[in-house]
């Protein structure tokens, strides 16, 4: 009776040693979850593929600004489509994006403030993005801005870059 | 006239259908009574007995059970604003219209659908509140309060997903905004956010996803949470009562 685990184990058995000993039903359990696990694993991998697209209709991310003769020095113009402003100063283009860091509204211009402000929470900008007030976290992001080979701006609103570069007129 | 009523109830009553369909006697004692709440499918479910305490208004002023009530008017008025509504754009917006101004109790049926959907997030904000108030998420309640919980998490679910559907302006700021509230969270925000949308703008993807969680993956949730949490009232002993209430007599 003190090793009553050792009459259900089949002679062949014996020949491994006690603490490695396992027995048919275990070996079956732990191999059935394991392949459970790895399926379920499998399952959970193809589900978060599926869900997500492989091709998105979505408006590129590129777009043409038109010839930089169209933006009078000292301006900021809002390009409602694409949600960006293109603001020109002395020193150059810049491309600003006209998402709030906050909650994602779109901001207006206000040239009588001369801010770029939220209508949402209230989140106030500068023209160069440079956060005034509001609960927003971060500045809005500049947009990489260049030239195409027929002289029109190009932005591209996936480059994010730092709002010391500007596109010299 | 009521003997009439009476015995043509009675012969019904003798048929084979009926005795097919009904197969105990009528419900003419306690054991009987009780017999038929245990033979019925959708009766099974309900205590057989109620203490008398626990239907006074104080118990529970009925909050779940007008939860529940106003959940079937959702279900209803939902299922027949299916018939006229694609989710897709810029269908989607003018359906609403339609809803409103076109289609014979249109504006009716949506209206209810969406008042109704307000009432029932009050109530069971009021319910919670009532039974955190009334201890009754204490033992043996704590797994019924915490299906409760999740409960109250798919009602402000269902109101949310349904906030985008009638494809206007506040529905896309609201999901713009709370979905951003949701790329907010560290390391997976984004991603939950672009599954959410599929995509990463508020777009047609994003409507037809809102719309399939609405109408099919959170109401089968809440149907199925719905059930366990009616059945553990029972198996958990019933309301939680005011001690000062508990008069011994219920």
């Amino acid at each position: 009776m003190s090793d009553t685990k050792d009459s259900f184990v089949t002679d062949a058995a014996h020949t491994v040693p006690a603490d490695k000993e396992i027995n048919r039903r275990d070996f079956l359990n732990e191999i059935t979850l394991g392949a459970l696990g790895i399926a379920g694993l499998g399952s959970v991998a193809v589900t978060y593929q599926f869900f997500s697209p492989n091709v998105l209709f979505e408006p590129s991310t590129t777009f043409r600004a038109g010839n930089p003769d169209l933006y009078p020095i000292h301006s900021v113009t809002f390009l409602q489509d694409q949600q960006v402003y293109i603001v020109r100063m002395p020193e150059g283009f810049y491309a600003v994006s006209a998402v709030c860091t906050h909650l994602g509204c779109i901001t207006a211009w206000h040239p009588e403030h001369e801010l770029i402000e939220c209508p949402c929470h209230g989140s106030k900008f500068k023209d160069d993005g440079t956060k005034v007030a509001g609960p927003a976290p971060r500045p809005l992001p500049h947009f990489a801005i260049s030239l195409t080979a027929d002289g029109e701006l190009l932005v591209d609103k996936l480059q994010i870059i730092k709002p010391a570069q500007v596109l010299k007129a | 006239m009521a003997s009439t009523f009476h015995s043509a109830l009675q012969s019904l009553r003798e048929t084979k259908v009926w005795k097919s369909i009904f197969r105990r006697g009528p419900a003419n004692t306690n054991r009987t009574r009780s017999l038929a709440v245990f033979g019925n499918l959708f009766l099974h479910w309900l205590p057989v007995k109620v203490r008398e305490k626990s239907l006074r208004v104080r118990a529970s002023y009925y909050l779940g059970s007008i939860s529940f009530i106003l959940f079937v008017v959702l279900f209803v008025t939902g299922i027949l604003l299916m018939f006229y509504y694609h989710p897709a754009a810029p269908h989607a917006y003018r359906d609403m219209k339609d809803l409103q101004f076109v289609v014979s109790s249109g504006v009716f049926l949506r209206n209810l659908h969406r008042l109704a959907a307000h009432l029932m997030v009050f109530a069971v904000f009021w319910h919670m509140f009532h039974v955190f108030y009334r201890g009754g998420y204490k033992p043996p309640h704590e797994f019924n309060w915490v299906v409760g919980v999740v409960l109250l998490l798919v009602t402000l679910f269902l109101s949310y997903t349904g906030y985008l559907l009638p494809w206007d302006q506040l529905a896309f700021w609201a999901v713009t905004v709370g979905t951003n509230i949701i790329s907010a969270m560290p390391v997976v925000g984004g991603k939950i956010r672009f599954l959410l949308l599929g995509g990463n703008i508020v777009g047609e993807n994003a409507l037809l996803r809102f719309y399939v969680l609405h109408v099919v993956i959170l109401p089968l949730v809440a149907f199925l949470l719905i059930g366990i949490h009616f059945w553990r009232v029972q198996k958990d002993g019933g309301l939680t009562v005011k001690v000062k209430d508990d008069d011994g007599k219920g």
